[in-house]
């Protein structure tokens, strides 16, 4: 199974990466795109559908306004063009998921055309071309049951869950992407980033990528270097995590290269993205001569958005990114490396939310870019999915600005967090992780610190005050880490030094 | 009694003279008495069908009708999604689908008070002239049980004529409604297209299909056209503008005055091809329109000889489409495929659809399928637009100078069963002068317009009109249903005599 792979620079040495990524949004409306089924994640199966979303004869569809309107949004924010007059098209293919055995999307006239988003990757901006941004509706999910992979090969029988079908999605594909030689996994990873945080800012989706509301696929070729022209490509499906979209790149760039360069050609096929083992697995082979026969779907009529409206949407779109960035840079204080860091973690909106709950900004980027994205990287999970949100993160350093906890503290309630133990407060109660600064309790672990130690105590005297440090750790050590330090160190000076 | 007109019972309910139960037991009656020999129902819901009666009885007894029509029973195409009564459309891989909902028309007619007697035979999925491509057997004329009764909609328009039903809904897509009408004798009318809401019509083609009335009167076909049509939010092609006043329309032409209507007769729907009794008949009809103060004026549409080739590119096109979800998934027919021990989804999927459609549903499935195929989307189905966005000009040009234009309905009477069943362009081409309407979305209505001389079988006229100018149809239709019953002396079914002599034999 294992593929042989070259070497990431010496695949550069030889052939020149295009990428092109095609990214689907959910959108987070309440009701479906063609019918007005509940969108709700995680529900009993088959419990949101009615006969339109389950294909039943004779049904028909009507599209969500909502869901045009999110659309428009995302591509006025794309810097696209709007359709003045657009049509929903049949992709007409079967596959038991799919109620009515046609996809309801769009083909030749798609809701929003010729957009770019300029992407940051090392201080350094690169500008993704944007070809198109269309609607379309989710398929059912499929549940394969008895094998071992969980896919269809295997499989004893399958399960069909039709709450997903029709769920509104919005298709984003760019231009290929050239030029991003050995920037092009981190292109790649900062385009999905950056879009991600376009599409929360928006607030037109859940933008989960652990829980497929964001769903990236990544078409890579190679030309032999300077060639200019465009190779076989192949199609990677699903990777849903920004860390693997990177990974995804690199490996297809390495993968490719070996092929290309031991005087093979690349088979057009989609592949699969292994999240575990880090590689990708033939999918089945997709030619260019696969037909949807698509055509305009009867049953609905154009979508024609009126300039006014189109204009009055603009009017809603949050700023700039790139603007907001500079903006959030200066407001904050951060250096350009500090502000490098967090957006490239995916961690921009979550850094700026938990400032919003009332952190200081030093404080929110320290946690999230330390605590934070070490347990996204240990646990290889998206790091706005990993159960603690913003909210959480100001509480903590509330905590630990009220001198209730300290840094150290504040790590163990974390841990609490990602456990699931409740709110900070109550992870700080029920581990009792609270600093203890009653000079009762303190001064007794001085007392026996002191006798325990008799010749630090007696430097102490002598004026050495520095030594004061081992006396504390004596103390720290007693009560694991929960004493006020600064007041431990006051207690000890007012007992050994005559002036107190 | 259930030779009497629906106006003419709701007047009866109206005084008392009769109830629901009665009129609707009398229909059910009839059905025991005659369905056997026409086979017009695929499915009779004797039960519902009372109980909607006695409902009505108790509405109307307490001061809350709710309409003229209420009371009067009705039979529904079974293409027609009914909650509760099944839905085949004629198909076996539909066989025993019982929807969870009901169309919309069905809706309004439930909540008009009409209690619903069952469902219609029709050609599968609505694709043939004749109703012989049902899975369940053909449904016969009422008039020579040896003949066809038109199709698709062959059961409703027979349910009728046979005084099964008062009234029937069928849906027409390129005359389903108006050929099996002119060849029953009956009214049937297609309404512009977006007027009566499609949802729950089970598609045969999206941007042709339309649902309508069939009937023995012109009133009764407003009348009823009142009660399905107008704007559903449901159906997004449905036309959000009230109805414009059809029953007043059609009082207002039984007075058999027409002065100032100019009437258009289209060069390309006659001639060649046409039953010489049907085009005698179709004459006579236009002199007593003239005599009524009509002008005729000679129209041409010579896009029109491009329909046909235009509408069976269309057509199989969006129901290939259409009839993709028939996978055995999630309802219908489920086929396992033989000497396959643990098949795939796609393999049953197979084994399915080759079970449960009929040879002329395969044969659209394969032409749609073709005319979509990348290569060969823009000659067929691209062209094919095209040719239909001439027509549409054909006929606004045409509408510039005649209120109303006029054809026989279709060119032969009705056939006999099985004469053209291996032979589908002669079949295709009994739809000739009803298919440009469809491809057009302008309304028509076929009245019937005596018997043709050469076999004394029914044959129909044909009056189309502007798009959501439907209420000409119904003024001209029931201007020409006055003169022609009195030039006969009564209505024309009086003369249908095939079931009397069935019942004697």
């Amino acid at each position: 199974m294992t593929e042989t792979l070259l070497s990431f620079e010496e695949s550069l040495e030889r052939f020149d990466p295009a990428m092109g990524l095609e990214v689907h949004v959910e959108l987070n409306t309440n009701s479906k795109m063609f019918c007005g089924c509940p969108t709700e994640f995680g529900a009993e199966p088959n419990t949101q559908v009615c006969p339109t979303c389950l294909g039943l004869p004779g049904a028909m569809p009507v599209v969500n306004r909502t869901g045009v309107e999110s659309a428009i949004r995302i591509g006025l924010a794309l810097n696209c063009r709007i359709a003045e007059w657009c049509r929903f098209a049949r992709k007409n293919y079967f596959y038991p998921d799919m109620p009515k055995n046609f996809q309801t999307s769009q083909y030749d006239e798609p809701i929003a055309f010729e957009g770019f988003m300029d992407v940051d990757v090392d201080g350094e901006t690169f500008r993704v071309e944007i070809e198109r941004a269309h609607m379309e509706e989710d398929t059912g999910k499929s549940l394969h049951v008895g094998g071992a992979t969980g896919r269809i090969h295997g499989a004893d029988h399958s399960l069909v869950d039709y709450n997903r079908a029709g769920i509104p999605l919005i298709e984003i594909v760019t231009k290929p992407i050239l030029g991003a030689r050995e920037k092009a996994p981190q292109i790649a990873k900062a385009y999905v980033a950056q879009l991600r945080e376009l599409i929360v800012a928006l607030g037109v989706s859940d933008a989960r990528m652990d829980q497929g509301s964001i769903r990236a696929d990544v078409n890579l070729s190679l030309s032999p270097k300077g060639d200019g022209g465009l190779g076989t490509r192949t199609e990677t499906k699903n990777v849903n995590s920004l860390r693997s979209v990177e990974r995804a790149v690199r490996y297809e760039m390495q993968r490719h290269a070996a092929i290309l360069a031991g005087g093979g050609s690349i088979l057009q096929e989609t592949r699969h993205w292994h999240e575990d083992t880090g590689i990708t697995t033939s999918g089945r082979e997709k030619s260019d001569a696969e037909d949807y026969r698509y055509f305009p779907e009867p049953d609905l009529v154009p979508v024609a958005p009126s300039r006014e409206w189109v204009e009055e949407l603009r009017g809603t779109l949050p700023e700039n990114p790139t603007v907001k960035r500079a903006r959030l840079q200066a407001e904050w204080g951060y250096s350009d490396l500090e502000m490098r860091d967090t957006v490239g973690a995916g961690a921009l909106a979550l850094v700026e939310q938990t400032i919003a709950a009332g952190a200081s900004p030093q404080a929110a980027r320290k946690w999230w870019l330390s605590e934070l994205a070490r347990r996204a990287n240990d646990t290889e999970t998206d790091i706005a999915a990993l159960g603690v949100g913003p909210a959480d993160v100001a509480a903590v350093q509330a905590l630990v600005d009220a001198g209730t906890i300290n840094d150290k503290l504040a790590r163990q309630v974390f841990e609490g967090l990602y456990a699931g133990e409740g709110s900070p407060e109550e992870i700080v109660a029920a581990r009792g992780l609270a600093i203890v600064s009653d000079d009762g309790a303190l001064g007794a672990a001085v007392d026996s610190a002191i006798a325990a130690n008799p010749d630090v105590a007696d430097k102490i005297r002598d004026g050495k005050v520095a030594a004061a440090g081992a006396l504390i750790g004596a103390v720290m050590k007693e009560m694991r880490g929960q004493a006020d330090a600064g007041r431990v160190r006051e207690l000890i000076l007012e007992k050994l030094t005559p002036a107190g | 009694m259930i030779r009497h007109s629906a106006a003419e019972l709701a007047a009866a309910l109206e005084a008392g003279e009769t109830t629901s139960v009665a009129l609707t037991r009398a229909c059910l009656d009839r059905i025991a008495e005659v369905d056997g020999s026409v086979h017009a129902f695929l499915h009779v819901d004797a039960e519902g069908a009372l109980a909607q009666a006695e409902a009505s009885d108790a509405r109307r007894a307490a001061g809350e009708t709710r309409g003229p029509l209420d009371g009067i029973p009705v039979a529904v195409k079974d293409v027609l999604a009914t909650e509760g009564l099944p839905t085949t459309c004629g198909s076996r891989i539909l066989e025993g689908w019982v929807p969870p909902y009901d169309a919309t028309v069905v809706t309004r007619l439930r909540e008009a008070g009409l209690p619903i007697l069952g469902k219609t035979n029709m050609d599968e999925f609505a694709m043939g002239s004749s109703t012989e491509h049902s899975a369940y057997g053909p449904t016969r004329n009422p008039w020579d049980l040896d003949r066809i009764p038109g199709g698709s909609g062959g059961g409703s328009a027979a349910a009728v004529a046979a005084f099964e039903a008062p009234l029937a809904v069928g849906t027409d897509t390129g005359g389903s409604i108006r050929q099996p009408g002119a060849v029953t004798g009956t009214v049937g009318v297609k309404p512009t297209y977006g007027g009566v809401s499609r949802y729950g019509l089970v598609a045969l083609a999206n941007s042709l299909d339309q649902a309508g009335p069939v009937t023995r009167t012109v009133l009764d076909s407003a009348l009823l056209h009142e009660v399905i049509g107008g704007h559903d939010p449901r159906d997004s092609t449905s036309i959000d503008q009230p109805l414009p006043a059809l029953v007043e329309a059609a009082r207002a032409g039984a007075s058999g005055d027409l002065t100032g209507l100019r009437v258009g007769v289209v060069t390309e729907l006659g001639g060649e091809g046409y039953q010489p009794g049907v085009l005698a008949r179709f004459t006579e009809a236009l002199d007593l329109l003239v005599e009524a103060g009509a002008e005729v004026v000679e129209v041409s549409c010579p896009t029109f000889v491009h329909a046909l080739a235009t509408y069976y590119l269309i057509l199989p096109a969006e129901a290939s489409s259409n009839l993709a979800k028939f996978d055995a998934m999630r309802y219908g027919l489920r086929t396992w495929p033989e000497g396959v021990e643990s098949p795939s989804a796609e393999e049953v999927m197979r084994a399915t659809r080759d079970a449960g459609f009929g040879d002329e549903v395969k044969r659209r499935i394969i032409l749609g399928t073709y005319a979509l195929s990348s290569g060969y989307y823009d000659a067929y189905y691209g062209q094919a637009q095209k040719v239909r966005t001439l027509i549409s000009r054909d006929f606004a040009a045409a509408f510039e100078k005649a209120d109303v234009l006029v054809s026989p309905t279709a060119p032969t009477t009705a056939f006999r069963l099985g004469e053209k069943l291996d032979d589908p362009i002669a079949m295709y081409l009994n739809d000739l002068a009803t298919i440009p309407a469809n491809l057009a979305g302008v309304p028509g209505i076929s009245v019937p317009s005596g018997l043709a001389d050469e076999d004394g079988l029914p044959a129909g006229f044909q009056v189309l009109a502007p798009a959501l100018a439907d209420d000409r149809l119904y003024r001209v239709g029931a201007a020409l249903e006055t003169l022609l019953a009195k030039k006969w002396g009564g209505p024309l079914l009086d003369r249908a005599h095939a079931l009397a002599e069935e019942a004697a034999r």
